[in-house]
């Protein structure tokens, strides 16, 4: 008995090991790039044999990879922080309200999320150039907002169904509105929630590309994975490749303290808003 | 008003038989002294339904304002010719675009290539996104780190993800590069279709896999076990018992993918930017606007994106009955 469930035990480690490794290796090999030195950039091995940090002493001299760093993090938690807010609102009505037109709003949510983006860029495009948006914050804020609403919506109505509400009832009855039982019962409740929406639509902002590199045409808006396939070395002989691994590498540590912290809230979150809705 | 609608029904009634009029005058008080009694409930829903089309009314207006406007624009756009290089020559043309793009051979290519890495990554994906769930939702050992280690390709940015995989199969500097023997896999163009479809598996795998999760958490423990004691081999098990219960979740899952596997762009960007006729649709539309800054070429591609979409999800939802995520909210509170 006990021999069995150890060889179980063998076998789904061994599962779990070609899955650590294949989701690692890439992320691996661009960190090991932005550590070679230029000699040995192209030995073709895949790992340094010499280290260094010269490629981020380099690009964070850059103005160009600066500038996206803060247009990057500046237009992802403006983005973030006003889906999560209006996410959140919608959320509530959906899940405890009654009124007609809800099955509509979620009708729209759900064509929304599957909505082809690349549809927007010709327009947005022009629109953003005749209201004179383009290439600024905003531009870049609004589609993110649009795209992930739906998200927030539907990460936010899965946690909020699972709210014990009768405190709000409680709290009503105690004499309080119903947006007072919303700001001092119902939200520090649904914190963790908003919390976990929050770093799903982070994620959502940072990593796009096709709206960051169609609205945006100068440094002022850039955001750093368009910046990155710009990037072309400080001279025309020399070889990007170092310093476009090494700001691949800065604008991944976000991602890799999220995943290694919050992972059980990003699963729930992803996995609850999918399919119970 | 009500009191004015009576003596109508009256007239009408009056042709009829006598007792159905008697029968009829009798019903209607009656519904109305019996909705009565809720008026003071009503005014409390009339603020609920306030509350509840205020608290909305933001996120639908910044949706529509941001997607609904464009789309009715970009046809409009797409029913001229209108190239930023030469505005003076804007007119009105009706559908020549459309003609344009579709006897375009460029248009076409690109079709298929992005029909052929949807289908073969949405199918690869399922199979493999099945064994993840199967491997995060059961395995005994690591539970905490497997997840850990699936959210990385999930969370990573496209375009690092992208310029790894690039720089992995360059000759000279990648570890891959010289995995089938010399030469350089992407300039060619079969091999660098299959690297862009191994670099959209890699990333999109893990949301597939969390998605069949969710559905596989649903399979209730006792089934699987009693499956189990009346000699289901653990194949049967998963066919006759998990399958059946996830299929909802993974319609979700396989819609979703596949409308987010048709707008394939990053990948091809950083990998062949298109070269060797390896371009998507998405990639010809953003050359069409930003390299051509033909905006009446442009939108026509994206109108014609646009409907394409609409009708795979279109067949989704009618042939396999996909119920949408959310789709039946309103009945549950």
């Amino acid at each position: 008995m006990a021999d069995t469930t150890t060889k179980a035990k063998v076998r789904w480690g061994l599962l779990d090991l070609i899955v650590v490794v294949f989701a690692l290796v890439p992320v691996l090999w661009i960190a090991s790039l932005s550590f070679k030195t230029p000699a040995t950039l192209t030995d073709g091995k895949f790992w340094p044999r010499e280290w260094t940090l010269d490629n981020y002493r380099t690009i964070f001299q850059t103005d160009q990879f600066v500038r996206a760093l803060v247009n990057s993090i500046g237009i992802a938690l403006i983005a973030t922080l006003i889906a999560v807010v209006l996410g959140a609102m919608a959320a509530y009505a959906i899940s405890r309200l009654d009124f007609p037109g809800k099955k509509l709003l979620v009708g729209v949510s759900l064509l929304i999320a599957m909505f082809p983006q690349v549809s927007l860029v010709s327009p947005l495009f022009e629109i953003e150039r005749q209201l004179g948006i383009f290439d600024t914050w905003p531009g870049l804020i609004l589609p993110y907002i649009t795209f992930a609403l739906p998200l927030a919506i539907y990460t936010l109505s899965a946690f909020f169904k699972q709210i014990p509400w009768d405190l709000e009832k409680a709290a009503k009855m105690d004499g309080a509105t119903q947006g007072q039982a919303f700001r001092r019962v119902i939200a520090p409740l649904a914190a963790p929630g908003l919390f976990t929406t929050a770093i799903l639509v982070f994620i959502f902002c940072w990593n796009d590309f096709l709206f960051a590199i169609t609205l945006t045409s100068t440094e002022r808006a850039r955001t750093v994975p368009v910046a990155l396939s710009f990037f072309t070395g400080e001279s025309q002989f020399e070889d990007p490749t170092g310093a476009i691994c090494a700001a691949a590498v800065v604008i991944t540590i976000p991602i890799i303290l999220f995943v290694l912290f919050f992972q059980r809230r990003i699963v729930s979150g992803l996995t609850s808003g999918a399919v119970k809705g | 008003m009500s009191v004015n609608a009576t003596p109508a029904g009256a007239d009408v009634a009056a042709d009829e038989t006598a007792t159905g009029t008697a029968g009829r005058h009798a019903a209607v008080p009656a519904q109305r002294s019996g909705r009565a009694p809720k008026t003071p409930l009503s005014e409390n829903k009339r603020a609920e339904r306030k509350l509840g089309w205020l608290l909305c009314a933001p996120a639908a207006l910044v949706m529509l304002l941001v997607t609904a406007y464009p789309i009715l624009y970009s046809i409009w756009l797409s029913l001229q010719r209108f190239d930023l290089r030469f505005p003076a020559e804007r007119e009105f043309i009706g559908l020549e675009n459309y003609v344009t793009v579709l006897t375009n051979e460029f248009w076409w290519t690109a079709f298929g290539v992005t029909m052929l890495i949807t289908v073969v990554t949405v199918a690869v994906e399922l199979v493999l996104g099945m064994g993840l769930a199967l491997i995060m939702h059961r395995t005994l050992v690591g539970r905490g780190i497997v997840r850990t280690a699936a959210l990385i390709p999930y969370g990573i940015v496209t375009v690092v993800a992208a310029f790894s995989w690039r720089y992995a199969w360059t000759p000279g500097t990648g570890y891959l590069a010289n995995v089938f023997g010399e030469g350089a896999p992407l300039t060619e163009r079969a091999s660098s279709l299959a690297i862009v479809m191994l670099a959209e598996i890699w990333k999109t795998t893990p949301f597939m896999a969390l998605l069949l999760m969710a559905g596989l958490a649903l399979v209730p423990e006792d089934l699987l076990k009693a499956a189990s004691t009346d000699g289901a081999t653990a194949w049967q098990r998963f066919t006759k018992v998990m399958l059946p219960v996830m299929k909802p979740a993974i319609l979700v899952a396989l819609l979703f993918r596949t409308l987010d596997a048709f707008r394939v762009f990053d990948n091809i960007y950083v990998l062949t930017a298109g070269a060797n006729e390896t371009s998507s649709v998405s990639m010809i539309a953003y050359n069409n606007l930003i390299r051509g800054l033909n905006l009446g070429i442009g939108s026509t591609m994206s109108v014609l994106i646009f409907l394409t979409v609409a009708i795979i999800a279109f067949v989704f939802v009618k042939l396999f009955g996909t119920a949408a995520p959310g789709s039946d909210d309103g009945e549950r509170r």
